[in-house]
């Protein structure tokens, strides 16, 4: 597969998956449901015909025992992938991951890798039931020894998904399921942007949104409907939730003077809130207003009835947009 | 992994009663059984097969986001939920729905919950303490091992009067066996001696994996390295089924300890409705389990002790006649408003949800002055 290529991004994680797979015998796949049934988002779909069942592994269901034989599996040179199911079903791994897979190469000073990827979709916007729309990216985010990312198109899935899997540390790949499906240019012959990197995505003047996943689609329909009513917008694809790539945010910031951080996850103790704090730091003489915070309220991800009310929509980063232009 | 050895059946797939030295002990429980009530057996089999189907058609025309069925399970269902006494707690998993029945629960509850209108649906006190569904598998054997604990510590089990003991029964599937939770459950629930009757549903699949990926013995012989008495019943015989279940329950409540019951019946739909079994069984497999029916079972026995046709053409018209009132009931329902995003996520007031609450009452105001953005 060369060149240029209009795909989703549930097909475009499934050809990077491939792509690892073919470039690496020690990466092995694993997880429930992902075999003659491809995943319940299909993600992994042919890939068990393709690379035989030790490699793409069905495993009894039980989160904790996916990662933590994934560790294992990592000391004796393999690199796993991990399917966790939905959001809501990586707790049972929760101790396994930070408490574990976090801290091996500390606590072998430096001596054993963990080049464990922990494949976890998340977020709102598909009307789901309970556990199967939230955003934990915090919890993780809050544990030295992670790394974190998400795209939220399908040429940065192809391309991060293979560079998470070539990276010697655990990564925590978030998959924005809402954005599954849209399709998307994807370039597979392109050289790859460095993974731990933000990105401006839309230009703009006045101020400056920064967000992740499928946050984006929500901040570049915001930034249109501004760009209708004569306001300028700059928009920033995280891509990176830890570490934060702040050049791209402050350089941006420096220009436009006003930022506002969106994110599906709840506000307090955020990935928003780090950002706020770091901009306020580094770029206190630039700002022309606070930093803006908007996101999923302090409360349970509600019913699905609910979804539209609580997912910040472009009209809630209008809103900030308009707080911020406001001082 | 079907009916082994081991399998105790009472009711054979034929509909007639089978005799053996294995399930003597089990016998005298289904003798005592009124003619009332192994109708009503059969008619809270045929009203949730109604139910559930109608609810299957309600999602697929866009009334629910999701919608799990039970098809094929009652059997193992309704007559461990009729083994249960008044006063006994019940934890379910999330298929459960012929016990909810059973427990006096207004079966829309359910759909409330799957339409998206609520996390809940339902106040276990007012259902014979039927409680809610958990989705996190294997969670609430835990919850139920802790309950069993409680029923110790208030010494209300075990006095010897078995009208007021109280038992708890816990619901959960084989996929669940995985998670170490349920592990932890049985463990817990042998140290302490608790009222637990552990009733997994074997229906063979964890949506597209096998039980075999789950465990390479028959998960009966699982609680016996805990120190738990297991059984394996044809979960499709709804008599073995009640009479093992008030078996155990019996022994439980009475101070025996935590009891285990695997009910070996098939998830004859897909896992939910976003599923699509095709891809991984076979035709063959389905087509073996629906010979082994648990409610076609059920009515040739009853006819064969000589109930009426009328009864059976009676029960028809009123499983539609459920069925139809929950789609009206359905097409009712009205969606919540935004203030249950808020509401109850502490019990005392809390500053950071009362000002995201007021927030949003301004935010959404300022669009009705025709503000905001
Ligand atoms: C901890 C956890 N992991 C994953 C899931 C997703 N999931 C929902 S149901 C299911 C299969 C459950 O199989 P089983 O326990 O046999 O119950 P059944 O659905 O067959 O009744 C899975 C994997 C979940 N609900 N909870
Ligand atoms: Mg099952």
């Amino acid at each position: 597969m060369s060149g240029v290529q209009t795909m989703a991004m549930a097909k475009a994680l499934n050809a990077g998956l491939r792509q690892a797979m073919l470039d690496d015998p020690k990466v092995l796949l694993m997880g429930e449901d992902i075999g003659p049934l491809g995943g319940v988002f299909r993600v992994t779909e042919g890939l068990l015909a393709e690379f035989g069942d030790k490699r793409v592994m069905d495993t009894p269901l039980a989160e904790s025992g996916i990662v933590g034989t994934a560790i294992g599996l990592a000391m004796r040179g393999y690199r796993p992938v991990c399917e966790i199911q939905f959001d809501g079903f990586v707790y049972p791994a929760f101790d396994q991951i930070t408490s574990q897979l976090a801290k091996m190469t500390n606590r072998h000073e430096g001596k054993l890798q963990m080049p464990v990827v922990i494949r976890i979709p998340y977020g709102g916007h598909i009307g789901a039931v309970e556990h199967h729309q939230e955003s934990p990216e915090a919890y993780f985010a809050h544990t030295a020894g992670l790394r974190l990312v998400s795209p939220s198109s399908p040429n940065d899935a192809y391309w991060m998904i293979q560079e998470a899997i070539a990276s010697n540390d655990p990564v925590v790949f978030f998959e924005p399921k809402s954005r599954y499906w849209p399709k998307g240019e994807v370039d597979t012959s392109a050289s790859p942007q460095a993974l731990h990197s933000s990105r401006v995505v839309r230009e703009g003047t006045e101020v400056t949104l920064v967000g992740h996943g499928a946050m984006l689609a929500v901040l570049l329909q915001a930034a249109e409907v501004a760009a209708e009513e004569g306001t300028s917008i700059e928009v920033v694809d995280l891509r990176s939730l830890s570490p934060v790539d702040y050049e791209p945010i402050l350089a941006s910031v420096r220009k436009t003077g006003r930022l506002v951080v969106a994110q599906e996850a709840p506000g307090f103790v955020s990935l928003g809130s780090e950002i706020a704090a770091t901009v306020t730091e580094r770029a206190f003489y630039s700002l022309e207003a606070p930093v803006i915070r908007v996101a999923g309220f302090d409360t349970p991800f509600p019913p699905a009835k609910l979804e539209a009310v609580y997912l910040p929509d472009a009209d809630r980063v209008l809103e900030a947009v308009d707080r911020a232009l406001a001082y | 992994m079907s009916y082994t050895e081991a399998t105790l059946q009472l009711l054979s797939p034929a509909g007639s009663l089978v005799e053996s030295d294995a399930t003597a002990e089990y016998l005298p429980y289904v003798e005592k059984l009124s003619d009332d009530q192994l109708r009503e057996f059969h008619r809270t089999m045929v009203i949730t097969r109604a139910f559930d189907l109608e609810a299957t058609n309600l999602q697929r025309q866009g009334q629910m986001g999701l919608w799990v069925p039970s098809l094929g399970q009652e059997a193992a269902q309704v007559g461990s939920g009729f083994a249960a006494r008044d006063q006994d707690h019940i934890f379910p998993s999330y298929r459960e729905h012929a016990v909810g029945i059973i427990r006096g629960l207004d079966a829309l509850d359910i759909i409330r919950m799957l339409r998206g209108l609520t996390h809940g649906g339902w106040d276990s006190d007012k259902v014979k303490n039927f409680h809610i569904y958990t989705l996190v598998l294997g969670s609430q054997t835990l919850h139920a091992t802790g309950y069993a604990m409680g029923l110790t510590l208030d010494g209300v089990t075990a006095t010897g009067d078995p009208e007021t003991d109280q038992a708890v029964v816990v619901y959960f599937g084989d996929g669940a066996t995985s998670q170490g939770d349920v592990s932890e459950a049985l463990i817990f629930a042998a140290s302490y001696q608790t009222p637990t009757l552990f009733f997994l549903q074997n229906n063979q699949w964890a949506i597209s994996v096998p039980v075999e990926r789950q465990s390479r013995t028959p998960l009966y012989l699982r609680p016996a390295g805990f120190g738990i008495p297991g059984i394996q019943i044809d979960g499709n015989d709804v008599l073995i089924s009640y009479a093992s279940s008030r078996k155990y329950l019996e022994e439980a409540r009475s101070g025996g300890g935590p009891r285990f019951i695997e009910a070996l019946t098939y998830r004859m739909g897909a896992h939910t409705s976003s599923d699509d079994p095709t891809k991984y069984r076979k035709d063959a497999e389905t087509a073996h389990w629906a010979e082994l029916d648990p409610i076609s079972r059920f009515e040739t026995y009853l006819r064969g002790r000589g109930e009426s046709d009328a009864f059976f053409r009676d029960l028809a018209v009123e499983a539609a006649d459920y069925a139809s009132d929950i789609r009206t009931r359905t097409l009712a329902l009205e969606n919540p408003t935004a203030e249950l995003i808020f509401d109850n996520v502490y019990s005392e007031p809390h500053a950071l949800v009362a000002e995201q609450k007021a927030w949003l009452e301004n935010y959404e105001s300022s669009f009705d002055q025709g503000g905001a953005a």
